[in-house]
Parts: structure tokens; C-alpha cells; sequence
């Protein structure tokens, strides 16, 4: 701690921050452009100037730039002083030079940095009386729009996206007042985290292009606290809604899960919450093949009711993309007996294992910011950035604050940006990854080893006997993984903090189990580690926490007639085992229920669809892959504006079809009911109650506005359908109102903030207003509660099983490859997602293209699959070859998605497009 | 760009020359240019151990510890001649070595692109060794594994003959493993800027010669620190490195000794005059000439012109007025009247110069030399252009003076990134002090003419003038 004097006043701060970092942390403001709460200072914008004494007899001082000054003990400063405040307005005079004031037509308007640090100066006198200088704008793919004529040239865009995010392919060209900061041709931009420059860039330079398809003002927005769907790791968004659509995702700041940034899934792959393909009302197809007639809520619950009541069992098959809440009620209405999570067999084997070694390893798990802290890292058998972005973002911090240390050793402040990139150049914290095909991660790795499933297992075994002789040893090992094994054992034991990275991705035990025992044995050597383990799905861990059986399970019991009828949660069967199989499976029931909100194939066989609502609509609670409970809400009611839709959670859907299944009246049901019978039921998942405020929460008396002040144009909202207005949707669920009315302040410390707005802040560098310090946590803690915590005691090391049995010779074996772009459900349903998946590419090992008479860049056909008993006949797209030097042989690595139910490991027929015809 | 050229044989050749005769320059009294021919050829490398040459490198190898030679050198307060005038060996003591600190860089700061200094060219162009013995010294005092001269593009020649020298060097068992048995390694490669101002900056040179862009750093950490790749690193100007084989072989009461009392800091400097005198070029003095010592060396202004203003030693260095032309050529002196020595080579304006429109040159030049990295100098001094501009066309506006003032205030010393806005503001503020009604000329008259005596100057002024 610090004591500094700033306006004649003493504070107590962190000394070490610098003084704008401490002032802004203090609630005091000081305008800005270059310093970014998670990007340390530069220097170059000269907009944070404050007059520094020398001591307290030095009444003169010198104007020094806030933001590149130690908040060293007894520091004295005026904010407040004339000619610093001069010396700002000069700054934001020089930096409107050549922007365009196009305020009124811009989309950044009312969100922007620019505006609320020209107001803060008071700078409102145009005396530039030249001509301005104009630029043309990029084309940078679906994402981002690009206006380079507002650029004010604060370099935060590339530093974001260069040294925070690892990008190459945006950069700062040109020099003195010609700086231009693009591609070097046009071209969607590569990063998967590009989405973040909406919010980096101070003004409008970069911003969301699917929000410019349907743009509305951040002020017209209705908002609430959400979780990202698109993934595990949970990120907190702030979805915005204007006439029951979605128009955009920005970061919600949670000081331990995302901080200040998202992934471009998560941004952008909101879009299928707005599909017009949706199901809005309960559809009934009476015979396969007929066409679905709608019904209203009542006769589609009486119809459903008795169908199901005629059934002699009815299996429920659950999803590890719905809440908490709506599992649950579908668990307790076929009975724990027949309830099924939706999960193929192997993927629920390695999620149970997860769970367990997270409990039993001996290593925490930390959260996304703690993984930043770590300073050895072994990622075994995954590529974060594509399975779960958000972490990938995390490591790459992790690796590169090897640069903070080294500046520390020579007295150079961590916030000093350049200078401590200078100081490290390319010396890293030692990152070790074992995957197959290459990874974003691998330019600041210390090597990528390529191997095949199995082998990666090994690896890990022989790793976990490096360090601890006391784990089993890997027999047949050759001699260069040994010594690989030796390198990384050497590396994780000398770091203070060693990580250990794996998932589910390879829907491989053996990792994990290799992963566990690395774990492990670090932490029989007593050290300070942590284990990561990635789940798929946005409540994979949360449904595992819950239990039921396998997918595999509930077909078995339909193919093999034990069951008759089904009712499905929000789950595409058909994206997680062969088509064949489920199509036999559901064929065989007499009653197919679905609930969703997308058309899925598995919705479009169905007698009867339920219009399920997605997070947008709906409020649940899921649990990412810390075990952290983290609940969302719903951000608007969509029968306002349309009031023939009657979407709603799926856990009220199965509520009332249980009471109607018992014969008896449904009873209340609310959100807080749901979470509590889920809590309720299932000890592992108890904590989940406290996830969040139930919805008597009140701030002095006040819901939460789920609306800015400014709101605009609610009472013409609905015009259209009736000039009188009628009341706003009442919300019992949650303690946010639809309504600009209620709570939206940042003086009171609150977790929930469905929308950082503060006098004066408009843009996202209000959250800094929000948080006990800039960049730290909420004032009112950070959301969620964690579920699985690390039990105490020793445990035996397994014995390495590796499960790839017999290799089968007749063809290539499948190794599906997570992918940001389209290796998820539903954001792959997103127009902008859509075009930013990648062609579909085979990787291929050189000797296997040459078996097969194909080259790098070649085409081949997948002619079919075999997986166990199953056999599936393709007529496929054509696939181009990437032959790739060190991919595994006898592997087939295809992008997930691609092929979906295509299962790990199965053995695929390749082979030449059949030519002529095209 | 120089555009000019002089001397013999190939006329578009250009050869800077030394205007002292060989029987002036003595080694006793001429440490940096008494090698140097009469005829302006090379001294390479036979004629330069002839000449004593490496003696230093000899004797410090074999004497001094990197200490000894940085105690000398401070000792001797040999003040950087690249325009700051910070102490060499005060720098180089802060270098970080020892322990388990990699081994960094020593660099020649050869980007000379002040305008109206031409004097390390004179040095690189006919007596490289000298540079190639210094940067050994320098190496050895802040254990440098490899140096780099970071040379300005045009200075082709230059490039040429440091090359070659190099070469010669290394042959002869001076630069290399084992410098002349002594178990001291260190090399020198020459790398050629693409021509920025800003690279003279030592930190933004740092930045070019890693191929980043130019754009400087923020110091601290300075070089000495974390430079060059984030090695120790050690930037120094070509002439200050020139100066320390003499301060080693003669040492630090000797170079004290060879300003006389002159002034404060001691040794000699290469200073020059351009502008319309009647000699233009260089002189090896001692330090501390007064401004009308050197005019006179130039043989004064050439007929019929009177001198108004000077500037001292570049042009981000402020104009002083014929008045102050007895003071000595030195760092405080110059400074305590509001300027800076700079370079050392005095830029002499004649009376029938305009003001307006020699600004207007000056800052055009500074407006298109800011790297964009910081808010005052990247928009700021286009700004003060384009005002200059309509000031020069008597279209300026009330008020345009006072917004240059304040422009002029705005780029001053810590407000922005770097020396070059305030390298930008020293001269534009000192012009608006001294000769402010040349600028209130400009204003309102659209008609008008504010360049002074109009027939002279209009024939020089660019005819593309907008």
C-alpha cells in the first residue's frame, strides 16, 4: 500500500499501480485513451496529464502523464490544476483533428470512449479550421466493420490484438499523422478473439458488424446478466435486446472467469436465438411425413399428456446445453430410472472422470485469472483455443508473464507495457503442448509434440514418472518420448506454479487419466499447481454433476422396445452419435417429444416440439468447467412484442407436463422453485441455490432495471399492435425489471449487472466503476459459486489403460478436432459463424495421402464410417487434403462439426471424388 | 535530404571536408581530426596504425578493467556530442553487467539527420577507425558482445568505407575473438536506417534496428537496462565515441585541459557552420568557441548580408540572436539563454530571410519526421503547419498566433513522448519571442507578403508552394 495526496486529499492505494490505475481505482476521474485496464500503460496518447509535486513544500510541479508515474508512497498530485487541465483539452482538441464527428450516424454513439473523454475535458470549440485527412475502410470479414476515418490513433487495437491475443495479421503502418491501422489487404481478420477490438477501440473504428445488421443504440437496449451458451468456460455477456431480437453480446466484467474479453463465438454466435426457423408455438405432427400443424399451450399439453400416458415407459433425455433447472424436471418427471443426460457414453466416462480428478488429484482447479498466474504449463491432449477459447487467451497471459517477472528483477513496473514486451521479447513461461495438429498456442510454446490419441497418454504417463518415481512406469516407451517426457517433467518441476491442461476433446480416459496422474505427482512433490480440465458444452459439468445415463443408453432402451415414448431436452441427438442409430432409435417410440428452441433434425422428427426458450428468453443456472454455478436471466419476454409466440424455460414446460402426467393441477413453478428442487435432489449441485439473488433481491427498495435511464420508445414499442400500451411484463422469476425503472447505479457494490453504464462512462470502461480496483473484482463479488472443490487425502496412482484396442488396417481412424468456428451446435447456426468456418480440410500423414494417391491440396470423398457395429455409407462433400509433416499416421484428423455423430476413432472410408460431374 | 554538393572530380560526389590545414591539426590539440588528410582521402588502415592508431584499445586491453575505463571517461566528463550532452560516463556506469546479465550491445548512433549537421560524416568517411577503436573501448567498458552502427541511409559512402574498415579490422585481429590477445571478443556490423529522423532517437533507433518501427521507448528502463532485445545496450553519437581513444592514451586532466578555461566541459568538438557564409564546413575547436569565433572561421556572412538570427546546433535547437554570438559554445551556456547547443553546427540566417516561411520549412520537415506514436507531435505539429501556411500566404487568422504559442507550449519537455516535438517547439517558440511581428504580418492580409525583403526570397521559395 501506498499513501498518495491527490487534490489535496490522502488516499490509501496499491503502490503498485501507477497513478492513473490508482486514481481511477479511487473512483476519481482521469481521462484516458492508451491505458487499458489489462494492457498496462504506453504513454502515447499524453491524455492523463496531472501536475506532480516534487514533496509537499514544492508548490510548481511538473505536468507528468498519470498513467507512466509509480503510485509510489507520498506521491502528490493535482487532478484539478489549471494547466493540466489546459494541457487535456489541447489532447482531445489534437485527437478530434481528423476525426469525423460523425457521432448521429455512428455506431460507437453513445457507447463511446471518445464522447465521454470530450465531455470530461470540455472540449466542445472546434478551432482546426483545415481540411481533414480521410481513409479508406477494410473489408475484415463478418465480424467487425472497419471506419478508419474515426481512428484517434491511441495503438490500443493492435496491442490488443498482437501482444494480448497473439494475432498477426492486423497492424499499425504508416507515420506521423498518417497512421493506419488495417490489414495489410483486406481480409477477414484470423483471431479468434478480433470481437474484442469492438471494446478495446476507444471510439469507432472497429465495431460489431452483426450488430450493424439490426443496429440499436447501447441506450435502447434491454439487457441482463448472461452466460455464454457457446462453450464451458462460462463467460459473463451482457446480451442486448430491441424487438424481441438479440442484436448484440458484449463482455459482462467477472473479475475471475472473462474480465474484460470474449471469443468470437461467444460474440458472435448469438445470432440463432433470432433464427426465424425457430419453433415460437407447439407443433404437432400427427404421422411421420405429415405436415406439423401448431397448437395452442393447452391442447399441446393435453395432447402430449395423453400420448405420454399411454406409454409403458418414457425415457427423458436431457442436454448438457440446458440449464440446470430444465434437466432436472425432465429427470423428475420420467425418474431418475429413465433419464438419460443426452451425453454419448464416452464423452459422460471422461466428464465423470473429470469431476473426480478435480476432487482427487491433489491439484485446485484455478479459475480462468488464476490459470494466468501459473508459470509451467503441459496442455495434454487438447487445443484450448479452439475448445474453449476463452482459456486459450488465459494461457497465452500465463506464458507471457514471464516478462513481468524478469522486469521485476530489474525494477520495472508490470503496467509498463512496452517496456516490460522489451525487456522479455520472446523468453516465456515454458508451455508444453501435445496435440496433433497445430495450435494457436504454438508460437509461444516451448514444442507442440504431434501424436496420436494413445500416445498422448503415454506421454503423459511417462511424464507423471518423471517426476514421481512412484508412479507406474510406461512400458515399450522409444527412447525420444522418454527423453520428451524427461523434458517436461524437468520443466514442470521447477516452476513454483505448474498447470496442467487436458479435456474431453480426444473423448479419450486414458488422457485424463495420464493428465490426473501428472497432477498427481506434482502434487506428491509438493507443488503449487492447478489442473484445468475442458469440458464441451456450456453445462457438460453441470449435468455430469447431476448424473444420469448415457445417450447410448436411452437409444438402446428405445431400439430394443423398453421403452416406447421419449421426450427430449433441447438436444440434436444427431450431433452426438451415428444418424443410423439414433434414427432406429426414435423410430422405434410411439411418442417423440421435443423441446428446443432450434429446429434441430432431432426437433424435425418429433410428433410434438415445445417451443423451448434459449438464454435470451430464459433464466437457469449452469456450471462451467471450474464447477462454478453461475446462473443467467432472461433478457426480455418475448410474447410482449409478439404475443402469438409461447416460448418459455423448458423447466416450466416439464413441470407442467409432470403434474399433467400425475393428473393433477400444476402447481406453482418459479425460478427459484426450479433451482431449489434441483438443488434439492442432487447434493453435488446444493450450492447452486446461493449462484445468484433470488428475486426479492432489492437495492434501496429497487428491482434492477434491466433498461439504461435513456431508454427510448417503450411506449411506442407496440404500436403497431395497439396503440395503448399495456403494463411491462412483470417478472417474478428474478429481481430485474423490464424496465428502465429500478437499480442500474454502480455506487452500491452488486454482483448482478445486466449493464455497466456510470455517470459520465458509457463506454465498457465503465465496468472500471464497478470493480474494487481497476481490473481486479466486483465490489460485490464476483458471480457464480463453485461446486467442486478438492477433497483431501492420498490416493494411489492408476495404472496406465490406454484404450485403442486393435487397429483396425481397412481404413483411416477418425481424430475429430475441436474447432471455434463451427465445432459447436448452435453457434454454428449464426450467420456470421457460419462464414467464418473454415472449408473442410482432412489432415493427413504423408504416408496415408500417399496410400490414398492424393497431395496436399487434393480432394477426397468420405465414402463411410464404421464405428463398432455401425456402419454409415456417405456421399460426402469433398474434403481438401492437408498433409501435414508430423500428424499421426493412421489418422484422419476432420474439423468437429463437419460430420456430425461422427464419433472419435471410428474408422473412415476415403476416397477420390468420383470426377466428370461436379 | 542533402541536396547539395561540392568539391572535385565527380561533381555529384559530394566530400565533406575539414577547412583546418593539416599543419593546424595536431594530435596533442586535434585528438578527433588530426589523422585526417589534406587531400580528404580515406585513412585506412596501414596509414592509421602509422598514426597511432588502436594504441587506446592496446592499452586498455592490457591496463584497464571496464571500470578503470568508465572512471576515465567520467572523469574526463566527456559529454554526449550527439545534442544532449549527457555525461558518456555517467551513462555508461549505469550500464547493467556482471552477475548473471547477458552481455548486450553497443551502438554508434550514426542516423545523423539533424538538419544542418553534417559532422559524423566527416569522421565515418575518412577516418573509420577511429569510430571501429572508440566502439571497442566503449564495448570493453559496458562488456558489449557485438556493436552496431546504426547508419543513416543516405550516408552511403559512409556505409562503404565503414565496411571495408571493418573488414580490415577484423583481419588485422582488432575486432573479433581475442581482441589482440587480450581474451576480449566483440564485433561490429554496420546496419543502414531507411531514413527517419526519429531514428536518432536512441530508443526508436533500438526499435528500428530490431525491425521494429521506430517509434522510441518509454525510460525508464533506459538502454543501459534493457535495451537492444532486451539486452544491456549503450547508444552513443559517432563523434562521442571518437573521443574516447584520445581520453584513454592522454587521459582525463589532458582533455580537461584542451577547452582551456573557456568553459566547463573539456575536450574538443567538431563544429561547423552552413548557411550564407562564405565558407561553410567543419572545424575541429576547442570546446567552448564563441558563436563569433566560429562565424569568423566561416569568413562571416557573405557580401551585403547581415546576420539576424542563429541557430545553434540543429534546428531543434532555439534561434539566438546576433547578441549572443560571444557567448561560448557550450552545453550550459547555450542552454542557460533558452537554446541548446545541440549538434554544434551554427545554422546562420541572413537578414532578408522571412521567418514565417524558414518555420514553416523547419516545422514540415518535424510534421513529416513524428513517428505517431504520441498526441502532440503526431497531430499537433501538422497543425502548426498548416497555420504556418496560411500565416506565410497572409491568410492567417486572429488568434493563430496565440494557438501557435500554445502549440509550441503544448510540445514542450515531458509533456510529449520523445525530444523531437520539443526539438520542434524550441525553435518555433524562440521565432514567435523573437520575431513575433514577422508573424503578426501574416495575419488578415490576404495579399500580403510576410517573407521579408520579397525579390530575394521568392526566388528560393519552393515554386510548388500551395
Amino acid at each position: 500500500m501506498a499513501t498518495i495526496h491527490v487534490d489535496g486529499k490522502t488516499y490509501e492505494v496499491n503502490g503498485a499501480h501507477n497513478l492513473l490505475q490508482a486514481c481511477l481505482s479511487l473512483g476519481l476521474d482521469i481521462p484516458y485513451f492508451c491505458w487499458h485496464p489489462a494492457m498496462g500503460s504506453v504513454g502515447a496518447c499524453r491524455q492523463c496529464a496531472v501536475r506532480q509535486y516534487k514533496d509537499k513544500d514544492d508548490n510548481k510541479g511538473v505536468l507528468v502523464m498519470s498513467c507512466m508515474t509509480p503510485a509510489a508512497d507520498q506521491t502528490r498530485i493535482d487532478i484539478d490544476d489549471e494547466e493540466a487541465r489546459a494541457f487535456r483539452a489541447s489532447v482531445v482538441e489534437w485527437l478530434m483533428i481528423n476525426h469525423p464527428h460523425d457521432c448521429p450516424v455512428c455506431e460507437e454513439g453513445g457507447h463511446c470512449h471518445l464522447q465521454d473523454m470530450t465531455v470530461m475535458t470540455g472540449h466542445d470549440r472546434r478551432r482546426y479550421r483545415f481540411n481533414k485527412r480521410t481513409r479508406r475502410n477494410q473489408y475484415l470479414g463478418p465480424f467487425i466493420a472497419h471506419e478508419m476515418n474515426r481512428c484517434i490513433t491511441c495503438y490500443r487495437c493492435v496491442r490488443f490484438y498482437n501482444d494480448y491475443a497473439g494475432g498477426t495479421d492486423l497492424g499499425a503502418f504508416g507515420a506521423r499523422d498518417n497512421i493506419y491501422f488495417g490489414r495489410y489487404a483486406e481480409g477477414a481478420l484470423e483471431s479468434p478473439f478480433s470481437g474484442n477490438l469492438t471494446e478495446v477501440c476507444p471510439t469507432g473504428v472497429f465495431t460489431d458488424q452483426s450488430h450493424s445488421d439490426h443496429y440499436t443504440r447501447k441506450w435502447d437496449l434491454q439487457y441482463a446478466p448472461g452466460i455464454c451458451h457457446q462453450c464451458a468456460v462460462g463467460c459473463n455477456i451482457s446480451p442486448g435486446e430491441r424487438y424481441g431480437e438479440i442484436r448484440r453480446i458484449e463482455n459482462r466484467y467477472h473479475g475471475e472467469v472473462n474480465s474484460h474479453f470474449l471469443c468470437d463465438r461467444g460474440r458472435f454466435g448469438y445470432g440463432y436465438v433470432n433464427r426465424a426457423d425457430r419453433p415460437r408455438v407447439p407443433e404437432w405432427t400427427e404421422r411421420p411425413g405429415q405436415e406439423a400443424v401448431t397448437l395452442g399451450v393447452d391442447p399441446a399439453l393435453e395432447r402430449i399428456t395423453g400420448a405420454l400416458r399411454q406409454a409403458r415407459r418414457i425415457i427423458g433425455i436431457g442436454s448438457p446445453r440446458a440449464s440446470l433447472e430444465s434437466n432436472h424436471q425432465l429427470l423428475a418427471m420420467v425418474g431418475p430410472e429413465n433419464f438419460s443426460t443426452g451425453i454419448e457414453s464416452r464423452e459422460q466416462a471422461c466428464l465423470a472422470m473429470m469431476n473426480r480428478l478435480q476432487e482427487t488429484s491433489g491439484l485446485p482447479t484455478p479459475t480462468p485469472r488464476e490459470i494466468e498466474r501459473h508459470d509451467a504449463i503441459l496442455v495434454l491432449g487438447e487445443d484450448p483455443v479452439q475448445s474453449a477459447a476463452r482459456l486459450g487467451l488465459n494461457l497465452r497471459q500465463a506464458v507471457l508473464s514471464r516478462r513481468e517477472e524478469l522486469a521485476e528483477q530489474i525494477g520495472v513496473p508490470a503496467w509498463n507495457a512496452e517496456a516490460v514486451k522489451t525487456l522479455g521479447q520472446d523468453r516465456y513461461h515454458p508451455l508444453h503442448i501435445v496435440w496433433p495438429a497445430p495450435t494457436e498456442l504454438d508460437s509461444v510454446a516451448v514444442a507442440r509434440h504431434a501424436l496420436a490419441p494413445d500416445d498422448i497418454a503415454r506421454l503423459g504417463f511417462a511424464v507423471a514418472h518423471a517426476i514421481d518415481p512412484a508412479a507406474p512406469p510406461v512400458d515399450g516407451l522409444d527412447p525420444a518420448s522418454q527423453e520428451r517426457a524427461g523434458e517436461i517433467a524437468v520443466s514442470l518441476l521447477k516452476a513454483a506454479r505448474p498447470l496442467v491442461v487436458s479435456g474431453g476433446s480426444l473423448a479419450s480416459e486414458a488422457i485424463l487419466e495420464a493428465a490426473g496422474a501428472v497432477a498427481r505427482a506434482l502434487s506428491r512433490r509438493a507443488a503449487q499447481g492447478g489442473l484445468v480440465l475442458i469440458r464441451r458444452e456450456a453445462n457438460s459439468t453441470g449435468l455430469s454433476l447431476m448424473g444420469g445415463q448415457t445417450l447410448d443408453w436411452a437409444l438402446d432402451e428405445l431400439s430394443e422396445g423398453r421403452a416406447d415414448a421419449v421426450v427430449v431436452l433441447e438436444n440434436d441427438l444427431y450431433q452426438r452419435l451415428p444418424a443410423d442409430r439414433v434414427e432406429q432409435a426414435l423410430a422405434r417410440a410411439n411418442t417423440r417429444v421435443v423441446l428446443d428452441h432450434q429446429r434441430t433434425r432431432t426437433a424435425e422428427g418429433a410428433d410434438f416440439i415445445l417451443p423451448a426458450a434459449s438464454f435470451a428468453e430464459g433464466s437457469g443456472t449452469l456450471v462451467n468447467l471450474e464447477g462454478r454455478a453461475q446462473r443467467f436471466f432472461r433478457v426480455f419476454e418475448p410474447a410482449y412484442l409478439r404475443p402469438e409466440t409461447r416460448i418459455h424455460e423448458s423447466w416450466r414446460w416439464l413441470h407442467t407436463l409432470a403434474a399433467g402426467l400425475r393428473g393433477e393441477a400444476p402447481g406453482d413453478i418459479s425460478l427459484d422453485l426450479a433451482t431449489r428442487a434441483c438443488a434439492g435432489a442432487h447434493p453435488g449441485l446444493a450450492g447452486i441455490v446461493d449462484a445468484a439473488p433470488g428475486p426479492d433481491y432489492r437495492i434501496e427498495g429497487l428491482r434492477l432495471a434491466r433498461e439504461p435511464q435513456r431508454y427510448s420508445g417503450r411506449t411506442a414499442m407496440r404500436a403497431n399492435l395497439d396503440v395503448n400500451e399495456p403494463r411491462p411484463p412483470q417478472d417474478t422469476d428474478t429481481p430485474f425489471a423490464y424496465s428502465m425503472e429500478g437499480y442500474s447505479g454502480f455506487d452500491r457494490p452488486r454482483q448482478q449487472i445486466p449493464f455497466a453504464w456510470a455517470p459520465g462512462w458509457n463506454s465498457p470502461q465503465a465496468w472500471n466503476k464497478f470493480t474494487d480496483e481497476v481490473g481486479g473484482h466486483l465490489r460485490g463479488g464476483d458471480p457464480g459459486i463453485r461446486l467442486i472443490r478438492p477433497q483431501p487425502g492420498h490416493r494411489e496412482y492408476p495404472d496406465p489403460v490406454f484404450d485403442d484396442g486393435a487397429t483396425d488396417s481397412s481404413g483411416l481412424r477418425a481424430l475429430v478436432l475441436p474447432r471455434v468456428f463451427g465445432g459447436e451446435e448452435t453457434s454454428a447456426r449464426a450467420e456470421p459463424v457460419r462464414q467464418r468456418m473454415t472449408a473442410p480440410v482432412v489432415i493427413l500423414a504423408r504416408p496415408d495421402a500417399e496410400a490414398l494417391g492424393v497431395r496436399d491440396g487434393d480432394s477426397l470423398t468420405l465414402l463411410g464410417v464404421r464405428e463398432g457395429d455401425s456402419l454409415m455409407l456417405f456421399g460426402g462433400p469433398d474434403i481438401t487434403v492437408s498433409e501435414q509433416e508430423d500428424w499421426p499416421p493412421g489418422w484422419a484428423g476432420l474439423p468437429a462439426g463437419l460430420l456430425p455423430g461422427l464419433g472419435q476413432g471410428a474408422t473412415l472410408t476415403l476416397g477420390k471424388p468420383t470426377g466428370g460431374e461436379s | 535530404m542533402s541536396g547539395s554538393t561540392s568539391g572535385q572530380g565527380n561533381p555529384l560526389r559530394y566530400h565533406s571536408r575539414i577547412r583546418q590545414s593539416g599543419t593546424e591539426r595536431q594530435p596533442e590539440t586535434h585528438p578527433l581530426t588530426w589523422r585526417l588528410r589534406d587531400d580528404g582521402e580515406v585513412v585506412w588502415l596501414g596509414e592509421y596504425l602509422d598514426k597511432d592508431g588502436y594504441q587506446s584499445v592496446r592499452r586498455a586491453l592490457a591496463e584497464s578493467d571496464p571500470q578503470g575505463i568508465i572512471t576515465v571517461v567520467k572523469d574526463a566528463n566527456v559529454r554526449g556530442r550527439g545534442g544532449a550532452g549527457f555525461s558518456a560516463g555517467v551513462k555508461w556506469s549505469l550500464t547493467l553487467q556482471g552477475g548473471d546479465m547477458p552481455r548486450g550491445y553497443l551502438i554508434c548512433n550514426a542516423d545523423e539527420m539533424e538538419p544542418g549537421t553534417f559532422k559524423d560524416r566527416l569522421l565515418m568517411e575518412q577516418q573509420p577507425h577511429l569510430l571501429i577503436e572508440g566502439m571497442i573501448l566503449g564495448a570493453r567498458a559496458n562488456n558489449a558482445r557485438q556493436g552496431y552502427i546504426f547508419l543513416r541511409g543516405e550516408y552511403v559512402e559512409a556505409a562503404r568505407v565503414l565496411n571495408r574498415a571493418i573488414d580490415e579490422a577484423r583481419e588485422a585481429g582488432w575486432l573479433g575473438p581475442d581482441i589482440d590477445g587480450s581474451g576480449f571478443d566483440f564485433d561490429i556490423a554496420v546496419h543502414t536506417g531507411a531514413g527517419r529522423y526519429i531514428c536518432g532517437e536512441e530508443t526508436a533507433l533500438i526499435n528500428a534496428l530490431e525491425g521494429k518501427r521506430a517509434n522510441p521507448r518509454a525510460k525508464p528502463p533506459f538502454p543501459g537496462q534493457s535495451g537492444a532485445w532486451g539486452r544491456p545496450t549503450v547508444v552513443n553519437n559517432v563523434e562521442t565515441l571518437c573521443n574516447i581513444p584520445a581520453v584513454i592514451l592522454h587521459g582525463a586532466d589532458w582533455y580537461q585541459n584542451l577547452s582551456g578555461n573557456r568553459t566547463g566541459d573539456g575536450g574538443t568538438k567538431l563544429y561547423g557552420v552552413s548557411g550564407p557564409v562564405a565558407e561553410p564546413g567543419l572545424w575541429e575547436l576547442p570546446m567552448g568557441v564563441t558563436g563569433a569565433e566560429l562565424l569568423d572561421r566561416a569568413g562571416g556572412l557573405r557580401q551585403g548580408l547581415r546576420l539576424k538570427t542563429w541557430l545553434p546546433g540543429g534546428t531543434s535547437t532555439g534561434f539566438l540572436l546576433p547578441e549572443h554570438l560571444e557567448l561560448p559554445l557550450d552545453f550550459d551556456s547555450i542552454a542557460n539563454v533558452g537554446s541548446r547547443l545541440g549538434t554544434g553546427l551554427m545554422m546562420a540566417v541572413p537578414e532578408d530571410r522571412g521567418m514565417v516561411s524558414l518555420m514553416r520549412n523547419l516545422e514540415e520537415f518535424f510534421a513529416r519526421e513524428s513517428c505517431g506514436w504520441c498526441t502532440p507531435c503526431r497531430d499537433g505539429l501538422p497543425w502548426v503547419v498548416k497555420l504556418l501556411r496560411d500565416l506565410e500566404k497572409g491568410q492567417g487568422q486572429a488568434g493563430d498566433i496565440e494557438l501557435l504559442d500554445k502549440l509550441a507550449a503544448d510540445c514542450g519537455p515531458g509533456l510529449t513522448f520523445c525530444a523531437l516535438a520539443p526539438g520542434a517547439a524550441m525553435p518555433l517558440e524562440t521565432a514567435l519571442r523573437h520575431f513575433r511581428q514577422e508573424f503578426e504580418q501574416g495575419i488578415g492580409k490576404v495579399s500580403g507578403d510576410t517573407r521579408g525583403v520579397p525579390d530575394r526570397v521568392a526566388a528560393d521559395a519552393p515554386a510548388n508552394n500551395r
